[in-house]
């Protein structure tokens, strides 16, 4: 063991008098002071929609850099007059480098813009201690899809202690996009080393720039998006607040997914960016809340799709039996439309009738199958839950809700195990209650419904420059329902449109066979939210929308024309009937005026 | 028979003047590393060096306290105190805080604790206690899987903080059960599997186990007795191998060559195994081991290497091996340190003159890289002098072990010597680029509160135990 020692210990001795004597490569001359590490920052990975339409790239910006150990007495004055900032905001900011390191540089004056840059760059010699680090700054050609794409901010603290590959005053994404694919958008910073004397002048690379590495370019992405459709969307909901979500059903691609409010996303970039933040978050009508991702609703009446799919499943329905309503005077639920009665599946989807679909539900949860209400309870709720509800989609949304599908043990809570039957919870039938959806959801029930039985998880990346496919764009989700349950189903939703008595009626467009549902929001508030869901075109669906405008009432006063124009812009590229876009974009459904104040 | 000792005039003060001179020189090179001008006074508890002088004022009253307690205390606690330990690595798998990756640290207030550092004490009293309880020329497969089971549990848990140069030190305590009469068979099983580790990165696996197969037959081959066996066995499983790897996809299966080769090799090996057991053939005996366990080890080595180790414990092993050049990634911290290092020359640049331990070049620059602050500044005279240092420090520690009468005193020096060597031998060789980055300290010169006292502790411990070696009679 004393050998090992000693021959381990004489192998350190060798190696170090090679690495310290012997080697000549590691020595810094005399006259050089130090070596100067200067980051390369790698261009940030660009976004681009579906067909190839660019949506973020950079720009550049200077940050005007101090080590405080290589400064030497210089002309304040003028400096500060140069980068524009006054002499106190200058001291107080070398005072700030001074505390954080007398070595590492510090950020003393940010994103500087080219014309000032030039100037600086010819009197930087006079001034040691000082360089300039570029960097980049996002830019938005559209000011459009704020919230999915997100925000690029300077790393806090806490992310620095977490993340070793940041240093301060480096940049990453907080949200969105830009937060979700971080990894791949920032690239991999390089270094290049270079001696430096005493006068900060640069004597050279360092061993022939052997360790110098190139920075690597962020990965492009392509996002599922559609442009000039979200551009449209954002503009449909102008004055109105509410969201849009559109996908594509056979991929799950998002083709559009709006959020109203919206905001402009070049406020939240460069050196306004703390300032317009700030004033964003004031608003009272949240523009920085991803509705489409975040509120979660009351469905109404598009819950009933579901309730009818499951009493088809179950077998206790079939698109030939037919209920008695009576209209306003039905109990226990009332049914707000008049019609013919008694009523079969296929028209009391069309006319969405509330005793129909509380008959259906209550046979699902009183079916002689199941011994206990809990277990035709639970049975109904796994067939909810296969539509991708109460669950997160788990893809690449920054921060999705969960939306809510009541359990057993909540109501075995609240009424107590033997005290509560279908009576109970009625209103489930009607998607009222406890049922919550984020629009995110609902676009997806819709999605589901048009692929007849399954969908695959909404998402945002179509394709990563140099990646195969994502993972998340494999899955695929079957729903408990069978296939041919979706027929009578769809059929009821194309009566909304085409038939006479249909809730959409107003808005047909005999060019695209459309199919949908209306749903009215219960809010205790206010005025109801008004709810739609569609597909189209029926046999071949390439767009499955939900639409959700707040306090605006009935859901075919605005969120159908609204779902009804989106996806005729998407499938035709024009409008029809411009009388309807021009309602639409005139009205005013906003609680009260209330501007963004924004700094230049 | 026990009798009373002075033990303040047996204490070994030889060991405490080495443990003060480094504890003193690590203070003076995390100032310099640590070092702000904005505030500059050594007891600036906001800055390390501040911090450290806490934590040694702190060590030096356990080293005291050690020192007031009764010598048999330490043998009395060692199963209680390994039990506790094991309960705070558990729970700190679930509770614990992250830094730098690793979940390995409690925070207690403003204050945190790395308990995998006292783990090592806790195993080396453990060990001591179990391998002086038993006979001691007398090993059987029960002793081994306790002793296992102390030395590996901890080490289990410390890796799943993701602490793995921790969890590496554990090994060390293998020194241990060499010196107390572990055959040196497992010595040469040790370098072998070492051997056939770089192998299996430096030739493709295929080769290297037909390779191993050769070997191993030629082997068995040399002895004149009953070649036909052996022939049989032989072309047996090169037909069977051709067999399955040719006809496989007649039973639709779609397994490799290596599966093919190696599966059969190992089904050969067992047979002239249980032939050689049978009628007594020991080169049949040994060359089928071999073959049977080299063969597991280089498909296990290939498993873990891309299945279970993470990118850059990957590529930190492949930049040691020279297969892979990685300047801004992994050999990064070794290009930065020995520049620091190298930069220092014969006398160094000077108290607090050293630039690139200053500017975050080197990474860890007060902890596990504390070394380069002292090649840089202090240079090659800086250098050997601590090598100088830890070589009579370990050796000292080896001559008080031996001179112990108490098994357990004499077992628990090897244990703490073997640990304090193999942060020597690792931190030192990482900093200088002989081993590859494994995070750990160097014993009483790097920034931390936990690794210092944890080391304090356990030499003080022993040099208690010394104190009163006297006490039994021989």
């Amino acid at each position: 063991m004393g050998a090992i020692i000693v021959i381990l210990a004489l192998i350190m001795l060798i190696k170090l008098f090679m690495i310290q004597m012997v080697d000549t490569r590691y020595k810094i001359s005399a006259q050089n002071n130090s070596q100067r590490h200067v980051t390369e920052y790698p261009a940030r990975g660009l976004i681009y929609d579906r067909q190839g339409a660019l949506m973020v790239y950079n720009q550049a910006a200077y940050d005007l850099m101090l080590i405080p150990r290589e400064m030497k007495a210089f002309d304040t004055l003028e400096l500060a007059d140069v980068v524009g900032i006054s002499v106190d905001e200058m001291k107080g900011g070398i005072q700030k480098a001074k505390r954080y390191s007398r070595y590492k540089p510090s950020v003393l004056v940010k994103q500087l813009n080219t014309e000032t840059y030039a100037i600086l760059q010819e009197k930087l010699y006079k001034y040691p201690g000082f360089f300039v680090q570029t960097r980049t700054l996002r830019k938005y050609p559209s000011p459009i899809a704020a919230n999915v794409l997100g925000y690029v901010g300077e790393v806090d603290e806490k992310w620095l202690e977490n993340n070793a590959y940041y240093q301060q005053g480096d940049y990453a994404g907080i949200s969105g996009l830009e937060k979700v694919y971080e990894e791949m958008l920032r690239g991999k910073k390089g270094v290049s080393i270079y001696l430096v004397n005493v006068h900060n002048t640069i004597q050279g690379s360092f061993m022939n720039g052997q360790y110098d590495t190139a920075a690597i370019a962020g990965r492009n992405l392509t996002t599922t998006l559609d442009l000039e459709l979200q551009a449209y969307g954002e503009r449909l909901m102008q004055n109105k607040i509410g969201s849009i979500v559109a996908i594509e059903p056979e991929t799950g691609e998002i083709l559009a997914l709006v959020s109203s409010p919206i905001y402009d996303p070049n406020l939240l970039v460069g050196r306004v960016r703390g300032q317009n933040y700030r004033s964003l978050q004031a608003d009272l009508n949240k523009p920085l809340y991803n509705r489409a991702l975040m509120a979660q609703y009351p469905p109404g009446s598009t819950f009933k799709l579901i309730t009818g799919l499951v009493g088809l499943q179950e077998g206790v329905l079939n698109p030939g039996i037919t209920y008695a309503c009576s209209g306003p005077n039905s109990l226990p639920i009332k049914c707000s439309h008049f019609h013919d009665t008694p009523i079969g599946l296929i028209h009391s989807i069309e006319e969405s009738c509330n005793p129909y679909f509380w008959k259906v539900f209550q046979s699902v949860m009183d079916n002689q199958a199941y011994p206990k209400i809990q277990d035709s309870f639970t049975s109904w709720r796994n067939h909810v839950m296969s539509f991708g509800l109460n669950q997160k989609f788990q893809t690449d949304l920054f921060s999705e809700s969960r939306g809510n599908i009541p359990d057993i043990d909540y109501f075995n809570r609240y009424y107590g195990e033997k005290g509560w039957r279908a009576l109970t919870v009625r209103s489930l039938s009607i998607g009222q209650g406890e049922i919550l959806l984020t629009p995110l959801q609902l676009a997806n029930q819709a999605a589901t419904i048009a692929n007849r039985g399954y969908f695959r998880p909404p998402h945002l990346v179509k394709q990563i420059d140099g990646l195969d496919s994502l993972e998340f764009q494999k899955e695929i989700h079957r729903t408990t329902i069978h296939p041919e349950h979706f027929e009578p189903i769809i059929e009821g939703m194309r009566l909304v449109y085409a038939g006479d008595h249909g809730t959409a009626r107003w808005y047909r467009n005999d060019s695209i066979p459309m199919a949908g549902k209306t749903g009215t929001a219960e809010n205790p508030h206010g005025d109801d939210h008004s709810i739609f869901i569609a597909f189209a075109p029926i046999d071949n669906p390439r767009i499955a929308i939900s639409v959700i405008v707040e306090n605006s009432g009935f859901g075919s006063t605005w969120a159908v024309p609204i779902a009804t124009l989106m996806m005729e812009k998407y499938l035709k590229g024009a409008i029809s009937r411009n009388w309807v876009e021009t309602r639409m974009l005139e009205g005013n459904l906003m609680p009260k005026p209330d501007p963004v104040e924004v700094a230049e | 028979m026990r009798r009373r000792v002075n033990y303040i005039q047996e204490m070994d003060w030889l060991t405490v003047l080495l443990y003060l001179l480094m504890v003193g020189f690590g203070l003076v090179n995390i100032y310099s590393s640590a070092y702000n001008s904005e505030l500059p006074s050594l007891f600036e508890t906001s800055q390390r060096y501040g911090k450290q002088i806490l934590w040694i004022g702190a060590a030096l009253v356990f080293a005291i306290v050690i020192f007031l307690i009764d010598s048999r205390f330490y043998s009395f606690i060692a199963y209680p105190f390994y039990l506790l330990m094991m309960v705070v690595l558990v729970f700190i798998i679930f509770f614990g805080i992250e830094v730098n990756a690793a979940k390995s640290w409690i925070e207690i207030g403003s204050f945190r604790i790395q308990p995998a550092e006292f783990g090592k004490l806790a195993v080396g009293l453990a060990l001591a206690k179990y391998l002086s309880s038993i006979s001691l020329n007398a090993y059987t497969p029960a002793t081994f899987v306790r002793i296992g089971a102390i030395v590996f549990i901890p080490m289990l848990l410390v890796l799943m903080q993701n602490d793995t140069g921790s969890a590496l030190v554990y090994f060390s305590f293998i020194m241990v059960l060499y010196r107390e009469g572990l055959s040196a068979n497992f010595l040469w099983i040790g370098l072998a599997s070492v051997f056939l580790f770089v192998m299996s990165f430096m030739v493709p696996i295929f080769f290297l186990a037909l390779g191993i197969i050769v070997a191993a037959y030629l082997y068995m081959l040399i002895t004149p007795k009953l070649i036909k066996t052996k022939w049989v066995v032989g072309l047996v499983v090169i037909g069977a191998f051709f067999l399955a790897y040719y006809g496989q996809s007649f039973l639709d299966l779609n397994f490799t060559a290596y599966f093919w080769l190696v599966s059969l090799s190992i089904g050969g090996a067992l047979v002239l195994l249980g032939y050689g057991w049978w009628y007594r053939v020991k080169r049949f005996v040994q060359g089928s081991l071999v073959l049977i366990f080299s063969l597991l080890f280089v498909s296990s080595v290939d498993f873990v290497f891309n299945e279970v180790l993470e990118a850059h414990q990957q590529n930190r092993i492949l930049v040691l091996l020279g297969k892979k050049s990685d300047p801004q990634g992994v050999e990064w911290n070794v290009i930065q340190s020995k520049i620091a290092i190298g930069s220092g020359g014969l006398a160094g640049k000077g108290f607090l003159n050293g630039t690139q331990t200053k500017f975050d070049f080197v990474p860890e620059q007060s902890t596990d890289f504390i070394f380069c602050t002292v090649g840089e500044e202090w240079g090659y005279i800086g250098t050997s002098a601590v090598i100088v240092l830890f070589v009579i420090f370990l050796l000292r520690l080896i001559y008080l072990a031996e001179r112990q009468r108490s098994n357990f005193n004499r077992i628990y020096g090897w244990g703490i010597t073997s640990v304090f060597f193999f942060h020597f031998a690792v931190n030192i060789s990482m900093t200088i680029g002989l081993a590859p980055v494994i995070g750990i300290p160097l014993p009483f010169f790097s920034y931390g509160g936990s690794s210092l006292w944890a080391f304090t502790i356990m030499l003080f411990i022993f040099l208690r135990l010394d104190s009163t070696r006297k006490e039994f009679l021989q």
